[in-house]
């Protein structure tokens, strides 16, 4: 069997199935999602839902490329980072505050801006599509470093400190009286991109991608180019990552070096894979498990001198991104689960379903024998893989 | 192609400019020289890490700059009495005692830091190569964000002895001592110990068939866990003194972690990971690189100083397009 043939038949069965429970628990999420501005406060629906929103569609930029690719990417960030100080320095900004102040209309700013990071996104992969595992990590740490000094020092296109009150289309409006607009901005995005990218991973060039992934030397002796199928998936991550991007812009009003350092890239990182690399809806899980900790953290952290206290919000995600690399890498999805095998364990019948199919790392490395010892192996679900 | 066409164009730019200010095309040369030097000392810590265990320690620069900090709180409190953190420039009088303690001691933490890193956090997990990495990089998370809270965001520098001259006389020109002396030389001494350690000790044999071949290694009866606590210890003892020396020749502050880590990148992507050759090659190449591009970016009234950072990209980019593993890299 053809590894695209394994891939396909690994797709109907494995865990990107939604069975009738995961319709049903979709459809509540998405009936309170759609309501949420009525039941929650105006500040739970900005700070935390639109934000875990807008992080959860960067971050399942990443999600897609670790589960679908085997790419575990750190140039998200960067990438968004483009976008954002690219439609920020082509649009109006108020008072010529840092920037270009070009005055384009916000719509041809978003155009703009997105079309810039998918270049950049395409720079980017043509140069690292090449390696693979572990060198593709820090070949993409470095580039999205390279952006961040790159706005760090170039002040025409960052301003000093930022290019502040980026003009918004009137659709947005002003996110700080009235944040209910860009709510239904950034849900909307989220669902269009997780519709994107589910379509994107059943068409012949997505089952072609997972085929790449699991074997990088069988699919190039079938005729595939494999630098090039991922080169592509990551411009498709970039285009995902931008439009998180132009969200973010609209969100903080500003843009600055700091909004793209490498605690935001790491911020990313950790919701992915707080949500599981595994699917791709555990980034938006993620993400709302981080804008939560980000909130009451900031808030009820107990002061222990120096080294614990409410302004370490820091340490504190580093903790938790800590405990979860070391105890669960398949993320809090991966946790779920492992306590749904452990009640099918105790009560027989609950078995009958086969239960590795819902934890990616574990299970489907058992699939694919035939895979070990390429360097993309088991790259697959979560990040216990192990090199043969 | 282009890339032969754009390294020519380079060399030949840079001819031009050293036949018409040699002394500046000196100095500025001997800067990227002094700056590789540091980078190496940085880079051959995280390569031999690499090379051995497979590790990426994303918390690199965090065991560099913390390393920087140690030796400054050793010399502020151990030799110039602990005085005050907001003196302004050095008024105490460093013996070179005040200097060398400092700097064994934070070179001895920062190794055992890193063994305890190795040994609580990435022992039992080897051979999960993404998961070290990201658990490298929670652990670097932590660091940034402790060392801001002890720290604070000054930038500090550790001072050499106030009795080595501060400059000395090179040609038609004076140069900082410490960089081209010290930092030069510890980096050169560095690099001839480490060749001695890896080509001519039982140590060196071990570490280079650990590298070819663990299992086999650890069937022969080698302690292995041993070998590699040790190659740990080492590298980050490297990290350690990098600091240091770096925190002397330049400065100790927030942000310089993310840096170093950065440059160490650059350098094992170049030079090829888990090589010592090619960490001084790398190291050598994004010296000169950074230290050109901050000088001669100048194109008549065009001032392009400010895109220096897009210099060390391509310079990446070229390697990488030529050899994806990088000069001296070799697949795993």
């Amino acid at each position: 069997m053809s590894a695209v043939a394994n891939a396909a038949a690994a797709k109907r069965s494995g865990p990107d199935a939604v069975t009738i429970g995961g319709w049903a628990l979709l459809a509540v999420v998405g009936v309170v999602l759609l309501i949420a501005p009525a039941i929650f406060d105006s500040y739970w629906v900005s700070q935390i839902l639109t934000q875990a929103l807008w992080l959860g569609i960067a971050a399942v930029s990443l999600t897609f490329l670790n589960r679908y690719g085997g790419m575990v990417s750190l140039a998200q960030v960067a990438i968004y980072g483009v976008a954002g100080f690219a439609m920020a320095n082509v649009v109006h900004t108020l008072n010529s505050e840092g920037g270009l102040n070009l005055g384009w209309t916000p719509w041809l700013g978003v155009a703009f801006g997105i079309g810039v990071a998918v270049l950049v996104g395409l720079l980017f992969g043509a140069i690292a599509s090449r390696s693979y595992g572990i060198y593709f990590l820090m070949i993409t740490l470095a580039l999205s470093l390279f952006v961040f000094y790159f706005f760090g020092q170039v002040t025409q296109l960052s301003g000093f400190g930022g290019v502040r009150s980026v003009s918004r289309p009137g659709l947005v409006g002003d996110t700080i009286t009235h944040p209910t607009p860009l709510y239904y901005v950034c849900l909307g995005c989220s669902v269009a991109v997780y519709a994107l990218l589910r379509y994107v991973v059943r068409t012949p060039f997505g089952v072609a991608l997972q085929g790449v992934r699991d074997d990088p030397e069988r699919m190039r002796s079938l005729g595939y180019n494999v630098p090039l199928h991922r080169t592509l998936a990551f411009t498709l991550g970039a285009f995902v990552a931008a439009i998180a991007g132009i969200l973010s812009v609209w969100f903080d009003t500003q843009i600055s070096p700091g909004s793209i350092d490498i605690t935001q890239t790491i911020a990313v990182l950790i919701i992915a894979v707080i949500g599981g690399l595994s699917r791709l809806e555990g980034a938006w899980l993620g993400a709302i498990a981080y804008a939560v900790i980000n909130y009451y953290a900031r808030q009820h952290t107990p002061t222990l001198g120096l080294w614990l206290n409410p302004g370490r919000f820091a340490t504190i995600i580093g903790i938790v991104f800590l405990l979860i690399v070391l105890l669960s890498p398949d993320g809090l999805i991966g946790i779920g689960g492992k306590i749904r095998r452990a009640i099918g364990r105790r009560y027989g019948g609950g078995g009958a379903r086969p239960a590795e199919s819902e934890e990616a790392g574990a299970g489907e490395q058992a699939e694919v024998p035939a895979a070990a010892g390429t360097p993309a192996s088991g790259t697959r679900g979560g990040l216990n893989q192990r090199r043969a | 192609m282009v890339l032969a066409v754009l390294g020519v164009a380079v060399v030949v730019w840079l001819v031009i400019k050293a036949a018409q200010g040699g002394s500046t095309f000196l100095q500025v040369t001997l800067n990227g020289i002094t700056l590789a030097a540091l980078y190496f000392v940085v880079a051959a810590g995280f390569t031999l890490i690499f090379g051995l265990m497979r590790v990426v320690n994303m918390a690199h620069g965090s065991l560099y700059l913390f390393g920087g900090y140690l030796a400054y709180v050793a010399q502020t409190h151990w030799y110039s009495g602990g005085t005050s953190q907001f003196q302004l420039g050095p008024t105490n009088n460093i013996g070179v005692m005040g200097f060398f303690v400092p700097l064994v001691f934070a070179t001895f933490v920062i190794g055992l830091v890193g063994l305890g890193i190795q040994q609580l956090f990435l022992r039992w997990n080897q051979g999960q190569d993404l998961r070290q990495a990201l658990i490298t990089i929670a652990i670097s998370v932590i660091f940034a964000d402790q060392m801001i809270a002890h720290y604070g965001g000054v930038v500090e520098s550790i001072q050499a002895p106030t009795s080595w001259p501060s400059s000395i006389l090179i040609g038609s020109f004076r140069y900082p001592f410490f960089r081209v002396v010290v930092v030069l030389g510890a980096a050169l001494l560095i690099g001839l110990l480490l060749f001695l350690l890896i080509r001519r000790t039982l140590f060196g044999m071990i570490v280079r068939a650990g590298v070819d071949d663990r299992a086999m290694l650890s069937a022969l009866g080698v302690n292995v866990q041993l070998v590699f606590a040790g190659a740990f210890f080492i590298g980050a003892m490297l990290a350690g003194l990098a600091g240091v020396l770096g925190g002397t020749m330049i400065s100790v502050g927030p942000g310089l972690d993310t840096q170093f880590l950065l440059d160490a990148l650059i350098v094992v992507i170049i030079g090829g990971m888990g090589s010592l050759p090619g960490a001084a090659i790398g190291a050598l190449a994004l010296g000169l690189v950074q230290s050109y591009s901050t000088i001669y970016l100048h194109f008549g009234s065009v001032n392009l100083t400010n895109y220096g950072i897009l210099a060390s990209f391509v310079l990446v980019i070229a390697v990488l397009a030529v050899r994806p593993l990088g000069l001296f890299g070799r697949p795993a």
